[in-house]
């Protein structure tokens, strides 16, 4: 049996490294140095970060997308439910998934037998489920929300079942872009299903936010803070990008 | 091979409210058919029916072309059209609207280009082909309507209400255009007004709608 002391010492949390707001401004400091000089270490990071996050939002959107849009135009049963689940699965706990994703891909467990466990791979399946949810939900209120008479006129000029729903889809876009930032910012951003299922191993599954989780937990501040400040950069540029040419659809109102 | 329509005891309901009651009606001749009547009096409803985009509770509609009855398949919806009194205008340029209709009939191209330019000259829209369709007035937007259906020539057109809340310049534009449109000989337009003055100047054919049944008056 444990002694008291044993299991205090055990369950201690580690002290916080000391913050002054010199040191901060020093990190930062350093940690523009380290952009600038397009540090390997970060650029490997980086890169690895945009692959995982890239692939997962492709693979959620090749799933996710039909998904939506078959709920948003046509008659399925239990649409309803469907809906409601994919609103509630928008909000998956990070760390939950990545627990599932964990016990599937674990030795023991039913997919054991593809040793993808702290695999990139791993990741990437991680953020599809997280994804996955967000792309469709979201596509499929970007189709409700298209104009009732779009069909119609789609209709009245000689489209097939298959051109109509085009044309929905095509009046849909602005709202289908929204939802893929917003599924791709959530993936980026997300560190507890990688963290599980990645391992955070440095050069092979360590990303941005994993690094910088770990970084500040080691008191390595420059690192940490570089990283997020191009992690917000990214995020920045992505919704600068959407926001312009939302702008430049959204010209007037539906007549 | 000329289309005609003739409809037989047409019914319908919204929520129990009987819009249209044995409404029974034959549009056989070249021409402008124009259905007037007040608000709420099933013109609309009967115009989308006739144009196969809504289906009646009970009744029938049948085209007929050359004298024998046509089916009522794609062929035979890309032989008529409907320009709602909401245009449906898409997202995107004032050109790539009109061209719609042939885009989706495998036209393209230079054809295409040539059919378009045509169609938004005869609109005097041409200038504004690249502007975005939905920075049109409402009166631009109803112009905009008329040449993305005529684009694809129907036989039979039906307009509704296209000159509701337009103002007096683009009202003339169209009812010119409807006008040369008849003079060109090949089609059908049955239309709703409520402009009586309207009815009177372009009707070939003058029916009035009035607790979902019809009278014609000339």
């Amino acid at each position: 049996m444990r002694g008291a002391a044993e299991i205090v010492a055990h369950c201690r949390v580690k002290a916080p490294t000391p913050v002054h707001m010199d040191s901060l401004i020093q990190a930062f400091e350093k940690a523009i140095v380290l952009i600038l000089n397009f540090d390997s270490e970060l650029l490997g990071i980086i890169w690895l970060s945009l692959k995982v996050s890239g692939a997962a939002l492709i693979i959620a959107t090749m799933a996710g997308l039909p998904l939506g849009v078959l709920l948003g135009l046509r008659k399925v049963p239990f649409k309803g439910i469907v809906v409601s689940l994919l609103n509630t699965f928008m909000g998956l706990p990070p760390v939950v998934v990545g627990l599932f994703v964990y016990l599937l891909l674990s030795r023991s467990g039913p997919l054991g037998f593809l040793a993808l466990l702290y695999t990139p791979s791993a990741m990437v399946i991680a953020q599809v489920i997280l994804a996955f949810p967000i792309v469709a939900s979201l596509s499929h209120s970007a189709i409700v929300s298209v104009d009732p008479v779009i069909r119609q006129a789609s209709i009245t000029l000689g489209a097939t079942p298959v051109q109509v729903s085009r044309a929905v889809v095509k009046e849909a876009r602005y709202g289908i872009m929204s939802a893929l930032i917003a599924a791709f910012g959530r993936v980026m951003a997300e560190v507890g299903a990688i963290l599980i299922v990645g391992g955070n191993i440095a050069g092979y599954t360590r990303v941005m936010t994993t690094t910088i989780a770990l970084e500040t937990d080691k008191g390595n501040f420059e690192l940490a803070l570089s990283l997020g400040i191009i992690l917000l950069a990214i995020s920045l540029a992505i919704n600068s990008v959407v926001h312009n040419i939302q702008k430049k659809g959204m010209v007037g109102t539906g007549r | 091979m000329s289309l005609s329509l003739i409809t037989n005891n047409i019914r319908k309901s919204y929520n129990g409210d009987e819009v249209l009651k044995d409404c029974s009606l034959s549009f056989n001749e070249r021409g402008i058919y124009i259905l007037t009547g007040p608000n709420g009096s099933g013109k609309s409803t009967l115009l989308r029916i006739c144009s196969l985009l809504e289906q009646p509770d009970s009744g029938e509609i049948t085209f007929f072309s050359g004298g024998e009855e046509a089916e009522k398949d794609l062929n035979l919806r890309r032989r008529i059209s409907l320009v709602l009194p909401r245009v449906g205008v898409f997202n995107t340029t004032v050109f790539r609207n009109v061209a719609y209709g042939l885009t989706i009939r495998g036209i393209r191209g230079e054809e295409a280009e040539s059919r378009v330019l045509q169609a938004l000259d005869f609109v005097g829209l041409a200038h504004k082909r690249d502007q975005a369709a939905l920075s049109l007035s409402s009166g631009e937007t109803r112009r905009l309507g008329l040449a993305r259906a005529l684009i694809i020539e129907p036989e039979i057109l039906f307009l509704d209400e296209p000159t509701a809340s337009v103002d007096q310049r683009n009202c003339a534009m169209i009812e010119e255009g409807i006008s040369e449109m008849k003079a060109k000989g090949a089609i059908t337009i049955i239309m709703t007004t409520h402009d009586q003055k309207q009815a009177e100047r372009l009707a070939d054919k003058l029916l009035v709608i009035t607790d979902g049944k019809t009278t014609t008056l000339r």
